[in-house]
């Protein structure tokens, strides 16, 4: 099992059979799969824009991986955590300077072509590199792809780049696309973003804006006797209670990303015939964060941010507001990543005495209305969860004599006042974990950053050490020296608190008992759905 | 024919001004709320200075709000609804995609509860005071009273998740290829609880104002010099008084297609239909300004449509109106 805390309600939701017999596939699970079903399920957004290779979000993962494949996905077992994809294999140089990936032979575009090289070369260097929004990071020291012959890719870097960056951003961010269709004109209008053409377990049907997404059956696809489905739709169902009155009227037979959200989990588990499950997404980890505006003197002050985290209990908000499909954190990595998580950090139990004698200590001395201070909290409306835990921190502020107003925006307004107008004080913010601290992680605390770039530090905060540490670890190529080196950031991060980690979550799937291996990777709702299948 | 010829004229004036005011009033508000349409954008994507940047320029959003609002009425004027963002289509092709749901949800929203409700009003007018009178009334103000929502979350409940009777939500059966009056049928079966939400709510206000025109009718001379000849009740009530107190009906009826617009939105969310109503929804969280505008432009010239009918009706059904009108 991974370190992902699985709750005793979870458990009372007789789950807890079908939690184990996921987490290991294959033996000793001899359910044969069936071929053929039309699988159903909800989408609560629509993205218009379904070119993965561009918009490496789960929003678009969701619909798209099972058409746009990637060179590796994420893996429970895989050596790395990682299973071949498009790429059989991947090497990566001493001097970090080069990795060497060897492709699939026989894999076939949805129209036909072959997929060879160039397409990856064409992928990375025309559209992770210079358009994606997490490539433009991770791939910014791409200086050429060399193809000796059609499966064969060499990724040359213009400066040393870590190897375990470059594999650890694989699932996520490298998306292949084909050049034929690519090529001509402009990448961002190109048609095929809106109706992708890929090597995967499916093809783009059709979409209806406002009601449903069809992918139908590659017959051609790589896998061998795969895919087992006939065709997935997506039926759009923007209202948050529709998702459970649709499983439960038998029209959808999935919802996955928590479309069900956790207060009904617990009255549609015994619903006979429905599962609940918290696994296969360890992989898409979010993080409950409290940003913080360094520019507001009493918030500069450690003390005063280390109160803060005193006041507030972890265990509490995992337990009430996330019903206990969560766990605590105790920094910038969360709990369940296998290769960079360390528990040997500075912690801070709940205890408002001390929180109290803290800020005594830092000469913010209770007034006549008995508060010491007023601040400004704005929690992001993305979640139910972030707002919910906006209205748990006021009152655990409230107990430390710190006055919190809660503005509520709108996610437009929020982005708008965070991350620009840096009109807060305090905010609730959802970062993601994407399996590597230097992909969106650093960015939380590092300095320098232009304001306006979301879900990056725009507190103000300036730390010449961390600085140094991220900088560091950033071209040190050794995968170890580079793993300690993210330990001792997570330790900084944790003493000197330029933000505050809470809680980690992911999501829920809620599925029919016909649908089978759900779940049985770490980013199974946005992995290709090949050995999906149906019962009956 | 000429009186109904010069109201359209006089109206179609006065519309343009409307619109106009409309369409400004509508792109200042939206500028006015914080965040564009590329905050919105990277709530879900994330994105380095020079990727916002980039989808700023692209999106036209570096451009000042003057420019953009020129630009807009510059297009306008070539009856060019723009481009939306979010979907990166034409507006006019997104907008007509939806039209047809929203309008279909509302005639057949607004046909029951005219429809239901002014009969029901007859029913209960015809004998104030009685049982049914009083049941009626109160009855039709409890779901008037209803949040709309709720009684379609309620309805679903019932008759689509215990019962199973109807389809939970959408316009018809996903992907099915149905064509014909088969498709008919399955949108009519899908339609059945959103247009119930929806128009029972309208139901009490036509119930109403029916019972106490009628009310007001029967004091009138003409009913007792119906009395005196000796016409049945029946008649008295159906050719004399419901048809006086049917005409304030007319007019609400026109006021109350805006109302019903405002009404889809909701009973589009909750029943998962395509329909202009959740399109502003989006439009608006998206901060995709042409789209709402464009959406904001066609709700608007219904309602002048649907009033300009309304009056037109009105000439027909009460002369003195279209005297009055012609001649002032």
């Amino acid at each position: 099992m991974s370190g992902f805390t699985i709750s005793r309600r979870t458990m009372l939701a007789g789950s807890a059979m079908l939690l184990a017999s996921t987490a290991m596939p294959a033996p000793g699970w001899a359910q044969t799969p069936k071929r053929g079903g039309r699988l159903v399920l909800a989408a609560d957004s629509e993205p218009r824009n379904l070119n993965p290779a561009i918009v490496a979000s789960n929003g678009v993962f969701f619909i798209s991986s099972k058409i746009v494949e990637t060179l590796a996905e994420a893996s429970f077992d895989g050596k790395d955590g990682l299973a071949p994809r498009l790429a059989l294999s991947w090497e990566g140089a001493a001097d970090g300077l080069s990795v060497t990936f060897k492709l699939r032979d026989g894999v076939k575009w949805h129209d036909g072509k072959p997929f060879t090289s160039a397409d990856v070369a064409f992928s990375a260097l025309q559209i992770w590199k210079p358009l994606q929004n997490l490539g433009r990071t991770v791939f910014k020291d791409l200086a050429s792809v060399d193809t000796p012959d059609d499966l064969t890719a060499v990724f040359k870097f213009a400066k040393p780049t870590p190897f375990q960056l470059i594999r650890n951003a694989l699932p996520a961010l490298s998306s292949v696309v084909p050049k034929h269709i690519y090529e001509v004109g402009k990448i961002e209008d190109n048609p095929a973003n809106n109706a992708p053409i890929g090597t995967g377990p499916f093809k783009f049907g059709e979409y209806k804006a406002g009601q449903y997404y069809r992918l139908t059956k590659n017959a051609d696809y790589w896998g061998k006797d795969e895919p087992y489905l006939d065709e997935i739709i997506y039926q759009v169902l923007p209202d948050r209670t529709s998702a459970a009155s649709a499983l439960e009227a038998e029209e959808i037979q999935l919802a996955a990303f928590s479309a069900v959200p956790l207060a009904d989990l617990d009255r549609i588990s015994k619903v006979p015939g429905l599962k609940v499950i918290s696994k296969g997404y360890e992989g898409l980890t979010y993080q409950l964060v409290v940003e913080i505006n360094h520019r507001r003197k009493e918030l500069a002050d450690v003390k005063v941010r280390q109160a803060i985290a005193h006041a507030i209990d972890k265990d509490f908000v995992v337990k009430t507001v996330f019903l206990g499909y969560a766990a605590t954190a105790t920094g910038p990595v969360p709990k369940n990543d296998p290769q960079f998580y360390t528990a040997d950090v500075p912690t801070y139990a709940f205890d408002v005495a001390k929180a109290n004698a803290l800020l005594d200590e830092a000469g913010y001395v209770r007034g006549a209305d008995d508060n010491r201070f007023s601040l400004k909290l704005l929690p992001a409306p993305y979640f139910n969860e972030t707002k919910q835990f906006g209205d748990y921190l006021r009152q655990a502020l409230a107990a430390i004599g710190i006055d919190a107003q809660l503005v509520n925006n709108d996610s437009a307004a929020h982005i708008k006042a965070v991350y620009t107008d840096h009109a807060f004080d305090l905010a609730v913010g959802p970062p993601v974990f994407r399996g590597d601290p230097a992909i969106s992680t650093t960015i939380l605390v590092q300095s320098g950053i232009p304001d306006g770039v979301p879900f990056s530090n725009q507190g103000g905060y300036k730390n010449d050490a961390l600085d140094a540490l991220i900088a560091k670890a950033s071209e040190t190529l050794d995968t170890s020296a580079r793993t300690d080196l993210y330990k001792e950031f997570q330790k900084e991060v944790a003493t000197d608190l330029p933000l505050i980690n809470v809680a980690e979550w992911s999501f829920i799937s809620v599925a029919r008992d016909t649908v089978g291996n759900i779940a049985n990777n770490p980013r199974w709702a946005v992995s290709n759905w090949a050995d999906t299948y149906l019962e009956s | 024919m000429t009186r109904a010829l010069t109201l359209i004229r006089r109206r179609l004036v006065g519309s343009i001004f409307v619109l106009l005011i409309v369409v400004v009033g509508t792109f200042l508000l939206l500028e006015a709320a914080p965040g564009d349409a590329v905050d919105a954008y990277i709530v879900s994507t994330g994105g380095d200075a020079g990727m916002i940047e980039l989808l700023r320029h692209r999106w036209g959003l570096d451009q000042s709000e003057l420019t953009r609002l020129a630009n807009y009425l510059w297009a306008l004027l070539h009856l060019d609804l723009g481009q939306s963002v979010t979907f990166s289509r034409p507006i006019r092709d997104v907008i007509l995609e939806r039209l047809p749901n929203t309008l279909l949800l509302m005639v057949s929203a607004t046909a029951l509860s005219f429809g239901l409700g002014s009969a029901l009003g007859i029913y209960a007018g015809a004998r104030p005071g009685s049982f049914r009178d009083r049941f009626l009334s109160i009855g039709s103000l409890a779901l008037y009273a209803v949040p709309g929502f709720w009684l379609g979350l309620v309805l679903i409940i019932v008759f689509a998740v215990d019962l199973r009777w109807l389809p939970i939500g959408g316009i018809e059966t996903l992907a099915s290829d149905k064509t014909g009056l088969d498709r008919a049928a399955d949108i009519a079966v899908h339609l059945a609880l959103p247009v119930s939400a929806l128009g029972f709510i309208y139901l009490a206000l036509y119930l109403r104002m029916m019972r106490a025109g009628m009310a007001e009718v029967w004091r009138q001379d003409f009913v007792l010099a119906a009395r005196a000849k000796g016409l049945s009740r029946r008649r008295i009530v159906l050719a004399h008084v419901a048809r006086n107190a049917l005409l304030p009906l007319v007019t609400m009826l026109g006021l109350q297609s805006a109302q019903m617009l405002g009404g889809s939105v909701v009973i589009e969310s909750v029943f998962s239909v395509p329909g202009l109503g959740r399109l502003a929804q989006e439009a608006v969280a998206s901060r995709d300004t042409p789209l709402l505008l464009g959406i904001i432009l066609t709700s608007a010239v219904l309602v002048i449509v649907i009033n300009l009918l309304v009056d037109i009706a009105y000439a027909f059904l009460d002369p003195r109106v279209g005297a009055s009108e012609a001649g002032a």
